[in-house]
């Protein structure tokens, strides 16, 4: 009898974990549908460099102060307070109760800490909720934002009140850490609300608090596949395989340099491969890590919210683009869980989900770039995109066509003759 | 206007000399009017310092960006590569040009196609010099006077040149009073990603009118930019005040020219 307990959560426990596993591998699976990517994964310690910087030292959430002061915060918290999971999972699988407080005063410390932090995640994130939903910043509200994107921010914020109240009302209500008078330093000023129950119902009461808070954890971290939240796992690679070079290098398509030196007769046939298609115009033309960004959008907006485009009213997006890449690559791959290998659906990115409007409203300027905080190419897409337009769609606007036809003849975008390059000088 | 001394890197070549750069001056800086202007200033200052430079003339061609960019990577990888091939003809190591798309594009993309150089944007070549002790700037006409600085993308961002600019509108001891976005958060002007060459899509204004109105709110009455494509649309936004609110929109080239009074 004294086990059952102890049976039932490690029951509980394996079930998250292989649920949790099965997600990453299916999230793995998706991510390689996409192609190689072009800049080599060189200068190793540059990226892990960046990685520390960007991804743990959050350096690019300051841009904005209010929110990067709050989001470090709720991101300090999460880590710090999790250090007491390890004791609830030994408790939980062995039966004992709070084994590490016979470290003592450091115990106290430590506990008294998590108390700290997890008032600090509750005024963080209620601040958050206001700004959400009362003072309604523009940033967090866009036509793809309705529906599940507005409901996942919010059920996130939700998930955090509960797992802090749970916490610290676990700790008001356990009579033996609340005599030991160590580290209970908030949870000591809600002990008093609950003299009067007797200790049986304590007991029962600490027990819930228990067991609730840490199903929540589990739950929530079976969440992470379906939310935006998945950005506390995946920012880190994401900022590790982000690009080191300039921002304004776009890739050159190696497929078209063969083909050129074909043209120019520096190279024969034989050397290109068959059945290239230029540009993306679906989620398995983009590279791996187009998708891996994708994955890992964080929907905050910081891209939208500077985009010259976007700012002057036209359709574009940058975080609409991430979050299309992300609904379709999903929308593939569970036509893939089904058949067991993707079935054509008659869909694509462009057209579907990205309309061309959005595309060539870009001015490549790079601010969405510059703005995110883990460092998502949206560009990058857009590009490759435009390029699938030009080359394999021939349906650039009429303009553009001229501009091209222009460098092709006279070299140069303006019908001017090459002879005349010197006339400045008249 | 009397003409200005320049060769071009053949007449170098026909004299059995090379020069110390080679001045791409790019397509808007060739054929623009607006941008034929910033051209005549820079070659001012190249000939008051005495530096031995050459133009490429008619050999020049676009160097494809506003193609790449607008997704014809095959048009781009054209151009790069003979323009890469007359480049490397003549010989050529350093590149200065008053264009940061061609900065960008020369710097960033022609080295993987086997166009390897020194590429300087004319705002840091000119710092070079100054540096260099080879051409000096001490205050002229704009001392003390207001100017803001409009951050070219292709420029800033792109390659992360905040700082040479600035330093030559310190140098004419102008009072530098920044844009409320600017350096990485600097607005674009609209033009890049081959907007410069379609009209935009549907929306509730233009970029360069968002921007104009940014530099109107802007005590400076003159507006400082390093790209000719960033002139044009901040010149056609400034126009459209209707308060005959004039700002008068310069390359940082000219305000040293004019400075100096060269
Ligand atoms: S690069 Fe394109 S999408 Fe990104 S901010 Fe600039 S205009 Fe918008
Ligand atoms: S791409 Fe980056 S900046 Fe844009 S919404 Fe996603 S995380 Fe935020």
């Amino acid at each position: 009898m004294q086990l059952i307990p102890n049976i039932i959560f490690s029951t509980i426990l394996l079930i998250s974990i292989g649920f949790f596993v099965r997600n990453l591998k299916r999230l793995r699976r998706n991510i390689n549908l996409g192609r190689g990517q072009t800049e080599p994964i060189n200068n190793k310690p540059q990226r892990w460099r960046n990685m520390i910087r960007i991804a743990l030292g959050q350096s690019k959430m300051v841009r904005r102060p209010i929110a990067g002061v709050l989001h470090i915060v709720v991101y300090l918290g999460f880590i710090i307070i999790n250090i007491e999971l390890i004791e609830i999972i030994i408790d939980g699988v062995f039966g004992t109760h709070r084994i590490f407080s016979s470290m003592g005063v450091f115990y106290g410390f430590l506990i008294g800490s998590f108390e700290i932090f997890a008032v600090l995640v509750l005024i963080s994130v209620l601040i958050f909720w206001f700004r959400r939903n009362l003072i309604r910043l523009k940033r967090f509200y866009e036509l793809k934002m309705i529906g599940w994107p507005k409901l996942d921010a919010d059920l996130i914020l939700y998930f955090e009140i509960v797992l802090m109240s749970l916490f610290l009302l676990m700790n008001a209500t356990d009579v033996g850490f609340q005599n030991m008078n160590n580290g209970n330093v908030i949870s000591g000023m809600i002990y008093p609300y609950f003299t009067e129950f007797s200790i049986e119902s304590l007991h029962v009461f600490e027990r819930t608090f228990w067991w609730l808070h840490i199903i929540g954890i589990l739950i929530f971290l079976n969440y992470l596949y379906y939310s935006k939240h998945l950005h506390i796992i995946l920012a880190f690679p994401n900022t590790f395989y982000g690009s080191i070079e300039n921002k304004g290098k776009l890739n050159n398509m190696n497929s078209v340099t063969n083909e050129v030196n074909i043209m120019l007769g520096k190279s024969n046939e034989s050397e290109i491969s068959e059945d290239v298609n230029f540009g993306a115009s679906d989620v398995k033309d983009l590279s791996w890590l187009q998708l891996l960004n994708a994955y890992s959008c964080t929907e905050c907006g910081r891209c939208t919210n500077s985009c010259p485009a976007n700012i002057t009213g036209k359709k574009l997006s940058p975080r609409k683009i991430m979050m299309d890449i992300r609904d379709r690559i999903e929308e593939v791959g569970k036509i893939i869980d089904l058949n067991g290998s993707f079935v054509d659906d008659n869909k694509k990115l462009i057209g579907d989900y990205i309309s061309e409007e959005e595309l060539w409203a870009c001015t490549s300027c790079n601010a969405c770039v510059e703005e995110c905080p883990i460092s998502i190419n949206p560009l990058s897409v857009i590009m490759d995109m435009r390029r699938y337009l030009i080359m394999e769609n021939s349906s650039a606007p009429g303009e553009l066509n001229n501009m091209m036809s222009n460098i092709e003849n006279n070299g140069a975008p303006w019908p001017y003759n090459q002879q005349d390059r010197l006339n400045w000088n008249e | 206007m009397s003409k200005l001394k320049i060769k071009t890197v053949e007449d170098f070549q026909k004299e059995g000399k090379s020069a110390e750069i080679l001045f791409w001056v790019g397509c808007a800086g060739s054929f623009d009017d607006r941008a034929k202007r910033i051209t005549k200033a820079f070659v001012k200052i190249l000939n008051s310092a005495n530096i031995s430079f050459g133009v490429l003339g008619k050999d020049e061609s676009c160097t494809g960006d506003p193609a790449k960019r607008a997704g014809n990577e095959f048009l781009f990888q054209m151009q790069a590569m003979s323009n890469i091939e007359v480049l490397n003809s003549y010989e050529i190591k350093t590149i200065v040009t008053t264009c940061p798309h061609c900065f960008n594009t020369i710097k960033n993309e022609y080295p993987e196609l086997g166009g390897v150089y020194e590429v300087y944007h004319h705002t840091q070549f000119i710092n070079k010099l100054l540096e260099e002790g080879r051409f000096s700037i001490d205050g002229g006409t704009f001392r003390g006077k207001k100017i803001t600085y409009h951050d070219p993308c292709f420029l800033g961002r792109a390659n992360k040149v905040y700082n040479a600019p600035r330093n030559l509108i310190k140098k004419i001891d102008a009072e530098l009073s920044e844009l409320k976005r600017c350096k990485s958060k600097a607005l674009c002007c609209g033009a890049g990603g081959a907007q410069m060459f379609k009209e935009s899509e549907k929306g509730e204004k233009e970029i360069n009118i968002e921007r104009a109105n940014e530099i109107k709110d802007n005590p400076a009455k003159i507006v400082a930019t390093g790209c000719p494509f960033c002139n044009t649309m901040l010149t056609d936004g400034t126009k459209s005040f209707e308060d005959n609110d004039t700002v008068e929109v310069f390359d940082v080239a000219e305000l040293i020219v004019k400075a100096k009074d060269l």
